[in-house]
């Protein structure tokens, strides 16, 4: 259909917050991130699969995951390359560290200048915070139109993008020009699986800070001989920014306090199953009126 | 100047629900800030907006009317939203957490480089100093709300950029008419000096909006069941027991991710929040992500297997068995007992 495109996916390793066991909170009441797997953010992988659509729409197009984390961030470039990115940025650096979404915002639209992207795909929201406002303030940042909800992709030409968004009591489709930003539901298809042949091709991609820490020779022979197994990895000084608005100084929020939840007891009252305390509950309730 | 505003939905020439129940809201936070509320309708064909909105308590309405400005699209209502707040600016800005909201909200916050909190379950006026620098700011907003999956409950505050904005899900906050209804003066605003021709780039090619058919919010009895109940048959049992006692079926968000019951019934920190007169909870373990969503029930009911579940220490009435076995037991005795 449309020309070649410049595809770029915003991704996320979270913590999994889905699955918060018993030894999720540490014995001072914070949260044990440790004990908590980092996964790849579950909308951003169904971004990743539009992105992947997007790309064998367009022969000639190539998908690049670009990440802001600590260096084991990494894993979401690999993952996406074993399921069919051709590749990514890894942006690192500890002046990125305590970025509200309005910093990582600015921080990624940085890195993006210099990718220069037609399109770029981001998830609606992280797990770890659910705010969806990245993709909006990256659009806003780059002065670009923003698509949100998008569910499936209907056409897309060199110029426009025609994209079906689910809103929450309808759904909606909208015409875009090019460059935009489209930020995926996690209503539209899941991402597809890892190719065992693409793993295998990929499985020694690597940032030169993980390159470095494994000081392997062999590998280091095959990501020279092998461009594609290079991961970049980017820091403040790779892009042209004001450090002011990076991180902690470039937040506008900050955290004032933390609390953990401890529901507050109140006195209840233990029935158990048998037919008769479930009879004396009911009848309590109607007799409080609460039932009619 | 230095007021608060509601940046209000409008539906087929009415006020959203959220919409006003951030006025509600906002009414509260200026008079303890002894300043103004004021309301942002940005839409078409909007006469007569401006009384609904001062029954609410806006001493103020902006109303942009073209009709370029609905239905709603992100970059015509940005430009607007950013020309008033520019010309105005606002000490606070809300929002509705709705998909209108979410999408508004972080695109002006971007551009106007002022923090934005989502989701907000709690607004408080209050002073705050910074650990730091020692720098004290009075009468901030304490924004409040869930974080990390429902884990922690996180204060933020947006101590030096102003707006300090935050958005708000439909349900959260009260909804009640002013005390005494705002002045609701009216001030138009020349659309046309914002509104740039980049600025209707996205065209709606289409598009259908559903009427709402589910409503769990409006339920005053809500049996609700978690991913205890253990599949989409089992869950007949509780739109059994609801349909007996006259009320809804809610779920928390296990259940529905696991394909339990659809998405509209779920109750938590990203479905509905709810206070009916009974919450009945079915093998729901009680995370913090599905309480935000219910605990201001004014009775609540929990059936689990597991007597230490959390949720029983917000239950007033904690019943320790299978659902399987205590629901039809439940039917049968209120049957037997009401009249």
């Amino acid at each position: 259909m449309g020309k070649a495109l410049n595809i770029v996916v915003l991704a996320k390793q979270v913590p999994d917050t889905r699955n918060v066991g018993k030894d999720a909170m540490k014995a001072d009441g914070t949260v044990n991130r440790a004990a908590l797997p980092a996964i790849f953010n579950p909308e951003d992988l169904n971004a990743l699969e539009q992105a992947l659509i997007i790309k064998e729409s367009c022969p000639g197009s190539t998908v690049r995951i670009l990440t802001m984390g600590p260096p084991r961030a990494a894993d979401v470039i690999r993952d996406a390359m074993f399921r069919g990115a051709d590749g990514g940025v890894l942006l690192t650096d500890r002046k990125f560290a305590g970025a509200d979404t309005l910093a990582t915002s600015y921080a990624l639209s940085r890195a993006l200048l210099k990718i220069k992207p037609d399109i770029i795909v981001a998830g609606r929201q992280a797990i770890d915070g659910d705010t969806a406002q990245v993709g909006p303030q990256v659009a806003e940042k780059l002065g670009w139109p923003q698509v949100t909800y998008a569910e499936q992709i209907e056409k897309i030409t060199d110029t426009e993008i025609v994209v079906k968004r689910r809103l929450e009591h309808g759904v909606e489709t909208v015409c875009s020009p090019m460059p935009m930003v489209l930020t995926v539901n996690g209503s539209a298809p899941e991402c597809r699986m890892k190719n065992a042949k693409r793993v295998m091709k990929f499985k020694n991609a690597k940032t030169p800070s993980e390159l470095n820490e494994a000081q392997d020779e062999y590998l280091n022979m095959e990501c020279c001989k092998k461009p594609y197994l290079n991961i970049s990895e980017w820091g403040v000084s790779d892009i042209e920014c004001d450090e002011q608005q990076l991180g902690l100084s470039g937040s506008p929020t900050k955290v004032k306090q933390i609390e953990n939840v401890v529901l507050q007891a109140k006195e209840s009252k233990q029935y158990s199953a048998s037919e008769g305390e479930i009879n004396s509950l009911m009848v309590e309730l109607i007799a409080s009126h609460t039932l009619g | 100047m230095n007021n608060i505003f509601v940046y209000c939905e409008i539906e087929g020439g009415a006020v959203a629900d959220v919409s006003l129940e951030l006025l509600t809201k906002g009414r509260e936070l200026a008079d303890t800030l002894g300043c103004k509320l004021e309301a942002l309708a940005i839409g078409h064909n909007l006469n007569g907006i401006d009384k609904q909105l001062a029954l609410y308590g806006a001493d103020t309405v902006w109303i942009a009317d073209d009709r370029e400005l609905a239905p709603y699209r992100t970059l015509p209502h940005t430009a607007v939203t950013c020309g008033v707040f520019e010309a105005e600016k606002p000490q606070i800005a809300l929002f509705g957490a709705t998909s209108l909201g979410r999408d508004l909200g972080p695109r002006v916050s971007s551009a106007l480089h002022s923090g934005l909190t989502a989701d907000c379950t709690s607004l408080v006026i209050g002073d705050h100093q910074d650990a730091r620098t020692g720098t004290k700011y009075e009468n901030l907003l304490y924004q409040i709300r869930p974080a990390f999956g429902g884990n922690i409950i996180a204060t933020i505050v947006n101590p030096d950029c102003r707006p300090q904005m935050a958005t708000v899900r439909e349900g959260v906050m009260k909804k009640e008419q002013a005390a005494k209804p705002g002045k609701g003066e009216v001030r138009q605003i020349d659309v046309r000096k914002y509104l740039k021709d980049t600025d209707l780039a996205v065209k709606i090619v289409s598009r259908q909006i559903e009427e709402r058919k589910l409503n769990i919010k409006g339920a005053q009895i809500i049996v609700s069941g978690g991913y205890g109940v253990g599949s989409k048959e089992n869950f007949k049992l509780l739109y059994e027991l609801a349909e007996v006692l006259g009320g809804e079926v809610g779920a928390s968000r296990a259940a529905v991710d696991a394909g339990f019951a659809e998405h509209a019934r779920q109750v938590g920190q990203t479905g509905v929040t709810v206070r009916p007169k009974l919450y009945i909870a079915c093998g729901i373990s009680g995370q913090i992500q599905h309480t935000a969503g219910m605990d201001q029930s004014a009775m609540v009911v929990s059936i689990n297997t597991d007597p230490e579940a959390p949720i029983n220490k917000l239950a007033d009435y904690a019943v320790t068995g299978d659902l399987l076995d205590v629901i039809p037991k439940m039917i049968n005795a209120y049957k037997a007992n009401s009249k």
